[in-house]
């Protein structure tokens, strides 16, 4: 039996004044897929998960997250649909006015979540010993280490238990250990809350750990597909490049 | 040769054009945005969750960040005030109207002016800077994309903190420009304090009171809502912070400027 879908982008085209970014974009992410998205920098890997999530309003075409077309959908539909789809930001994006704590408290007091304040601190521990770091509960953003930031914001995302979880870099500015720990952790979170997820990488290793199937983008559209294996060993040197 | 110089002064003429085209285009478009974001803050003043901690520490933080710079220029400029006007009304006699004039002058149009224009520096700077490093940081990204209206927790909160403090901070720089004035009063003679209380009060009324009172509301409002707007807005970089910081404080100023006018031109067609 196929597996449901969960993102279907059709046709999307996305334009800063003269420079066209996304050219023709078209991705189907399944129900518990990991999809790796590869290629050069500022090519428009990020603006394709931003439209997504209608941080960025695409040009043209068509966005169809869990059922509901976002680019019709109205304000209090889209906020339904964007508690469902977490978003690691590539430098993490923690509040830094607000303690691990409260950062992590803070989705779920504003989203009411959970209604009693005792369920919403299971939550919080529970999250934060998904990512190992529950020890790190009442420290300050500024306390921690890149790494760390990482943890902390995965679990802030996994806090409403989303359904598809979008991760933007996870791994850059991190050295090879931690980063082989973040890949680790994604296929632990894939495992243990059953996401399907977006992952947007320059790291081999990563890609390697954590995706079924990688896309590579390229001048606005996805020039090749397959797993690592397949990608590593293209005919094409311009696609094996990427694994190198 | 000729002919070079009056093409240059036509390609010229055409950039000045333009320039000027695009900044009144400009102008309007921020207007029309602001406009649009306002009636975004003010729906989410009625929309739970309320967030009144929150709401209590921008408030706190507002006042306590301008509270020594309101009342330090308060009393200077009631001592300033009083100096100045001494010996012009010596010159007629009228020395006993001074605690009186100053009391108009102050609570009528100086104090909320003087402390509007010191709390567009102060707060929508302030504020501006903040919510433009979080924006840049992504942090409003990070809280628009889990679906907990930023809107409500970061702008609202800011806006109406800013409209409640900043009539109690015109207050304070009110009192203590009197405290200013009565000391500046005692250089040159001797008056007790109930009497300058009286003579000051004695000159104002609530037509003086009620609308320099109600215009600091809408001082406050569009401090804090200006500040917010540009931070909300600031473009990806570090220096579009300091330009969110900068154009804050021009902004909500010349909007000091335009509400006390309005105010002048309202009162005086009642």
């Amino acid at each position: 039996m196929e597996q449901e879908k969960v993102i279907i982008v059709k046709d999307l085209y996305k334009s800063f004044l003269d420079k066209h970014v996304l050219r023709g974009i078209n991705l189907t992410l399944h129900r518990g897929e990991n999809l790796g998205i590869m290629g050069k920098s500022g090519i428009g890997k990020s603006v394709l998960t931003k439209c997504i999530v209608r941080l960025i309003e695409p040009d043209a075409g068509e966005i169809n997250v869990l059922g509901t077309n976002v680019l019709r959908c109205n304000e209090a539909e889209l906020n339904e649909i964007r508690k469902k789809v977490g978003y690691l930001f590539q430098g993490g994006a923690l509040y830094d006015s607000m303690s691990v704590r409260e950062n992590l408290l803070f989705p779920i007091r504003r989203t009411q979540f959970v209604d009693k304040k005792r369920e919403a601190e299971k939550l919080v521990e529970s999250s934060l010993r998904s990512v190992g770091l529950l020890d790190a509960i009442d420290k300050m953003p500024s306390e921690l280490s890149g790494g760390m930031k990482k943890r902390i914001a995965l679990a802030r995302t996994l806090i409403l238990r989303p359904e598809i979880i979008l991760y933007d870099e996870p791994t850059t500015g991190l050295d090879a250990v931690t980063s082989g720990e973040i890949s680790e952790l994604i296929v632990k979170i894939r495992e243990e809350y059953n996401t399907a997820s977006i992952i947007i990488t320059h790291d081999t290793k990563c890609v390697k750990i954590a995706t079924d199937n990688i896309k590579i983008m390229q001048d606005g559209v996805f020039v090749a597909e397959g797993t690592y294996e397949e990608l590593s060993r293209s005919s094409e040197k311009g696609i094996r490049d990427y694994f190198m | 040769m000729r002919k070079v110089h009056v093409r240059n002064f036509k390609i010229r003429k055409f950039h000045v054009d333009e320039e000027v085209r695009n900044f009144y285009n400009g102008i309007f478009i921020d207007l029309g945005e602001l406009a649009i974001f306002t009636g975004k803050v003010v729906k989410q003043f009625f929309q739970p969750p309320f967030e009144y901690k929150e709401l209590i520490k921008q408030g706190y933080l507002i006042g306590n960040k301008s509270f020594s710079l309101i009342s330090v220029t308060g009393f200077i400029m009631g001592l300033v005030l009083t100096m100045q006007m001494n010996p012009i009304l010596s010159n007629f006699g009228a020395q006993t109207l001074l605690p009186g004039v100053i009391a108009v002058a102050m609570v009528r149009e100086l104090g909320p002016v003087i402390a509007g224009l010191i709390c567009a520096g102060k707060i929508s700077s302030g504020i501006g800077a903040e919510i433009a490093a979080m924006s840049v940081t992504e942090q409003i990204d990070a809280m628009e994309v889990s679906g907990t209206k930023p809107l409500g927790f970061v702008v609202a909160t800011r806006v109406l903190a800013a409209t409640v403090v900043v009539p109690i901070l015109v207050i304070f720089a009110d009192a203590f420009s009197f405290l200013g004035a009565y000391l500046a009063i005692n250089v040159f003679e001797n008056m007790s304090i109930t009497l300058f209380v009286n003579s000051a009060f004695d000159m104002l009324s609530f037509k003086d009171l009620i609308p320099a009172t109600i215009k600091t509301f809408f001082f406050g409002f569009f401090i804090g809502l200006i500040g917010c707007y540009k931070g909300y807005n600031a473009r990806s970089g570090t220096e579009s912070v300091g330009y969110a910081a900068n154009s804050a404080v021009v902004s909500s100023s010349l909007t000091v400027f335009v509400i006390d006018l309005i105010f002048v031109l309202i009162i005086n067609i009642l």
